[in-house]
């Protein structure tokens, strides 16, 4: 467009304005952060982006070239650091201290960038400024090629979930344009970010000084071929890939104008949301349906993943501030013990032990760090043993909260993944946090203020299932009643599961056959498990005499709840005593798939206790078997505290 | 070919502009209300998502918040922002207008106007001593007047009706040491901002709490742009004082700046006579420390198009900016919003 044909504030102008503002209304964000050491040229660098998109106005301009010939380290000549240092202080220090938030824009896109410092003890600056970023760029200086601090930017740009990096090579113009000087940094860079699964990554060298490759490719470097900064910065894809998740809308604040309407309001983290979604409450489990998504605009047919709602049930249910509302399918994780990262942020080191404050999503709840497992040299990335984080320090610590919380973990999502810890007496952010894993993982389908840990609680015992396994007549029942009658005269509660009696009732339709008795197990196993959630010490005397149904019932259970006793009686012996005249009648083919006779009996590889009958009478073993439950309780404490 | 503020436009210039208005490569949108078929947020309604989420995070997370309300444009952004938060509710917060005396007298009658429209509560203070001793900045200058009547009289406000979180419209761009601010800023109970000792902001988590007398400035506009603020008054047609759009006023030049005569409390010097001129605001504050513009742009579209060619920066027009390069700085630091 010519001068001349340049639009006037008439009729023309103003419709090609608001077809530009029509356009605008399509135009993506980008936040990004940069990394570099003190002296790479980081602060240049955003100078010259805001320079060369024209986002400098002329007042500014010429506060600039005044400071430039004052204070400007570039010989008279503008000096873009100064546009972007604005604390006084670091202005005389000449260096960066603080995250700084700078905006330009161009016909694709807005871009936020988070200017973040290189110095080492920054490193909770620049995790700030990297965990709202979609990319980062990590600048390297090409005369000094990839230094520790670049290994750390690095590692921390990973450890936020960045994947998009920008290798911008910059100072090219002090090191004649070379391209093998690129080259080497490149393929060292690239060779190290293998290791931290940085693999999207666009090199590009630059001269942030000069301009070169800025914005326009210039001719001082003809051998490269691929795209300027802003070029790259403009059509990299930041899709938000968060709207396929299963749906997460956090509830921040619920929204009661009139005893009329009730809505729950948030940003959705992950995941669409429509009217008649089916969505469970998390921690509490209820399940309802979307009623509306009333916004001030009108209702909604559909919302996504990053957007500012408010959703109506269909029932009324009980929600408050941080619970999430999680899509049916795919519900978020529930738990009040996790695994997480740790980047410590404070002056005053890690107590593990003490209680902090921890906020995730919406939610605030005292938490305190209950082991460090290793602190991550983030030079080295070496994992060290230790007992504390200090400023700046990263290490990864299980945590137990007062009360179960719903979350993700940060891998999947960060704004339902990440934390903050807060100290309770000085009210400072402490610590971010990052969850890996769930550790105590509460099951999420039913509601869950009754669990079987608060039923066991009540009981006081560790709930779990003593299985005995052996041939007919090896003394299994005897032994179980002993055992039984020990625990419940020590105040356990107890349930002791027959065969024989089962088989009057739960398993009357089954017989003798192989598939029978497969299913015979099972029942028996399913049984068992829901008496443990009940809180109960299960007896199973069963034949049980496949090694696969066993293991099925140890897998339906969980870790140590699960003891496997083989009643260990040889066939001659059992069939010698033969209490119950089986074997006779066995031998005599009226018992046809008799274990022992003509059906197998697998006896158990590693059982958890063995009882050898001939070796002990019926009350030595039980006695036995009291002994070592008791030992296992113990043992089982020493792991995670609960009492028995 | 001269412009309408009567600079001339060089080929730089149109160069931009052209650069600026080609059409774009990708589709038209669907309304900002609704998700794009694809799921991908625009940049303003990413930017509209986290101010209403902050808006709605105070609310949780305090237990007296007001909102400052100062009449120009970013208030009448954050002010709808905030009736979107909360609907159908309303903003579960009052209206605080800090008022000079010296305001333009169509900013206080939009002020009440709009108050009304919308049913909410509104509190304007005045520093009573300042009133009594005839503070104001034809007389006083405008550092005093500003310290007086802006910072003072704020500080007496908020520990009036004791507000343990204020509310303010400013945004990162505006100034450079707000690039560096955080949008939880606390204050002492002096009402002072440490530059140094910012908590740390992740993901879209804010701790709120607060110390023994301590308070809160929250900005939910962090992120927007001037650019951003007219593009989303524009989509979403938002009420502004008609001072931002070019009528004919009365004004005098002064030191450079034109200078509405918006009363007859201006003393005229000597032989200086008010003119008509066609001029408008792109910044709003007390009468006589703003300085307008001369421009023919009536309507929004206008405006922007103005904008996009402006190669100076809006906060040029204020005259306390412009008392040395960390002057803003200090002022936050002795409680200036």
């Amino acid at each position: 467009m010519a001068p001349d044909t340049l639009p006037s504030t008439g009729e023309a102008g103003v419709s090609e304005i608001e077809r530009y503002l029509a356009a605008q209304q399509s135009k993506s964000l980008l936040r990004f952060i940069t990394c570099g050491s003190v002296d790479d040229g980081k602060s240049t660098l955003i100078g010259r982006l805001l320079y060369d998109s024209k986002m400098l106005f002329e007042d500014q301009l010429s506060a600039l070239e005044a400071d430039s010939r004052k204070v400007g380290t570039q010989g008279g000549d503008l000096d873009f650091a100064l546009l972007v240092d604005g604390l006084s202080a670091e202005r005389e220090q000449g260096i960066t201290i603080d995250v700084a938030y700078r905006f330009f824009n161009t016909d694709q896109r807005k871009f936020i960038v988070a200017d973040t410092p290189g110095h080492e003890q920054y490193t909770r600056n620049m995790v700030t400024g990297a965990s709202t970023a979609d990319l980062a760029i990590i600048l390297i200086d090409a005369r000094k090629g990839v230094l520790p601090q670049t290994r750390r930017h690095s590692f921390l740009v990973s450890l936020l979930g960045i994947r998009k990096i920008v290798l911008a090579v910059n100072k090219m113009d002090l090191m004649g344009y070379d391209q093998a000087v690129f080259e080497r940094v490149v393929a060292e860079y690239r060779a190290f970010a293998r290791q931290l699964d940085l693999t999207d990554i666009q090199a590009i060298p630059l001269s942030a000084l000069k301009g070169d490759n800025v914005t326009t490719l210039t001719g001082a470097m003809p051998w490269y071929q691929g795209p300027t900064l802003i070029g790259h910065l403009e059509t990299v894809a930041v899709t938000d890939l968060r709207a396929n998740d299963p749906f997460r809308l956090p509830v921040q604040w619920v929204n009661r104008p009139n005893l009329d309407f009730r809505g729950y309001a948030g940003t959705i983290a992950a995941g669409t949301v429509r009217p008649g979604d089916r969505i469970r409450v998390l921690p509490s489990g209820q399940e309802s349906r979307v009623a509306r998504i009333v916004t001030h605009d009108g209702d909604l047919d559909v919302a996504a993943a990053g957007q500012s709602v408010t959703l109506t049930l269909t029932d009324e249910i009980d929600i408050s501030r941080g619970d999430i509302i999680s899509a049916l399918d795919g519900a978020a994780e529930v738990a009040d013990q996790m695994e997480a990262t740790l980047v410590w942020m404070s002056e005053a080191p890690l107590l593990p032990g003490r209680p902090y404050i921890l906020k995730v999503g919406a939610k605030s709840v005292p938490a305190t760090v209950a082991t460090l497992k290793h602190k991550i040299n983030v030079n080295t990335l070496e994992q060290l043993a230790t007992k504390t984080l200090s400023l700046n320090e990263v290490g990864l610590a299980t945590l137990s909260l007062d009360q179960p919380v719903a979350f993700d973990v940060y891998r999947h999502n960060r704004d339902t993944g990440g934390f903050i810890l807060i100290d309770r007496l000085t009210n400072e952010t402490v610590a971010a946090g990052l969850i890996r894993s769930a550790i105590v993982r509460t099951v999420p389908w039913q509601i869950l203020d009754v669990d079987k840990r608060a039923r066991s609680q009540m009981k006081g015992q560790r709930p779990r299932v003593l299985w005995f396994t052996g041939l007919s007549g090896a003394g299994k029942s005897t032994i179980a009643n002993l055992v039984e009658k020990k625990l419940h005269a020590h105040g356990r509660h107890t349930m002791l599961l027959d065969g024989d009696n089962v088989r009057q009732g739960l398993n009357r339709n089954l017989g003798f056959t192989d598939a029978d008795r497969v299913e015979n197990v099972r029942r028996v196993a399913e049984v068992s498990k829901l008496m443990v959630d009940a809180g109960l010490i299960v007896l199973v005397s069963f034949i049980s005499p496949y090694r696969a149904e066993r293991r099925m019932a140890r897998e339906l259970l969980g870790p140590g709840e699960f003891l496997e006793v083989f009643v260990d009686t040889p066939l001659s012996v059992a069939e010698g005593r033969d209490v119950k005249g089986l074997y006779a009648k066995a031998r005599a083919g009226k018992l046809p798939n008799f274990t022992g006779i003509d059906s197998p009996y697998e006896p158990p590889e590693s059982p958890d206790v063995r009882i050898d009958t001939q070796a002990m009478t019926a009350e030595q073993a039980a006695n036995h078997i009291f002994t070592l439950l008791s030992r296992f309780d113990e043992d089982a404490d020493l792991v995670d505290g609960a009492a028995i | 070919m001269p412009l309408h503020d009567g600079r001339a436009i060089d080929v730089k210039d149109a160069a931009v502009l052209d650069s600026i208005l080609k059409p774009p490569s990708s589709p038209l949108p669907a309304a900002l209300a609704g998700a794009l078929p694809s799921h991908r947020l625009t940049h303003l309604q990413r930017l509209e998502a986290e101010s209403i989420h902050i808006l709605r995070e105070v609310v949780a997370e305090t237990q007296n918040p007001v909102m400052m309300y100062s009449i120009g444009k970013d208030s009448a952004v954050m002010l709808h922002l905030a009736m979107k938060a909360f609907y159908p509710a309303k903003p579960p917060f009052p209206l605080l207008h800090v008022d000079t005396t010296w305001k333009f007298r169509e900013m206080i009658a939009f002020r009440d106007q709009r108050a009304a429209d919308l049913g909410l509560d509104l509190l304007v203070h005045t520093n009573p001593e300042g009133l009594a001793r005839g503070i104001g900045p034809f007389t006083h200058g405008s550092a005093v007047h500003t310290q007086v009547m802006k910072t003072e009289a704020l500080k007496q406000a908020l520990d009036r009706y004791g507000f343990d979180a204020a509310f303010g419209g400013a945004r990162r761009d505006e100034e450079k040491s707000r690039a560096k601010e955080r949008i939880f800023s606390f204050r002492t109970d002096q009402h002072r901002w440490d530059p140094k000792n910012q908590r740390p902001e992740l993901w879209q988590l804010y701790n709120a709490r607060k110390n023994k007398g301590e308070s809160i400035r929250v900005f939910p506009l962090s992120n927007w742009t001037e650019l951003d603020i007219w593009e989303y008054i524009y989509v979403e047609n938002i009420p502004i004082v008609p001072l931002y759009f070019a009528a004919d006023r009365p004004v005098v030049e002064r030191d450079g700046a034109l200078i509405m005569v918006d009363d007859d409390r201006m003393p005229l010097k000597p032989g200086e006579v008010p003119q008509q001129r066609r001029v408008r605001f792109r910044t709003l504050g007390c009468y006589p420390l703003t300085g307008a513009i001369d421009s023919d742009a009536d309507s929004l579209p206008a405006i922007i198009r103005e904008m996009l060619l402006a190669r100076t920066s809006e906060r040029q027009g204020r005259v306390i900016d412009r008392d040395g390069g960390a002057s803003m700085e200090q002022k936050k630091q002795e409680g200036y919003f």
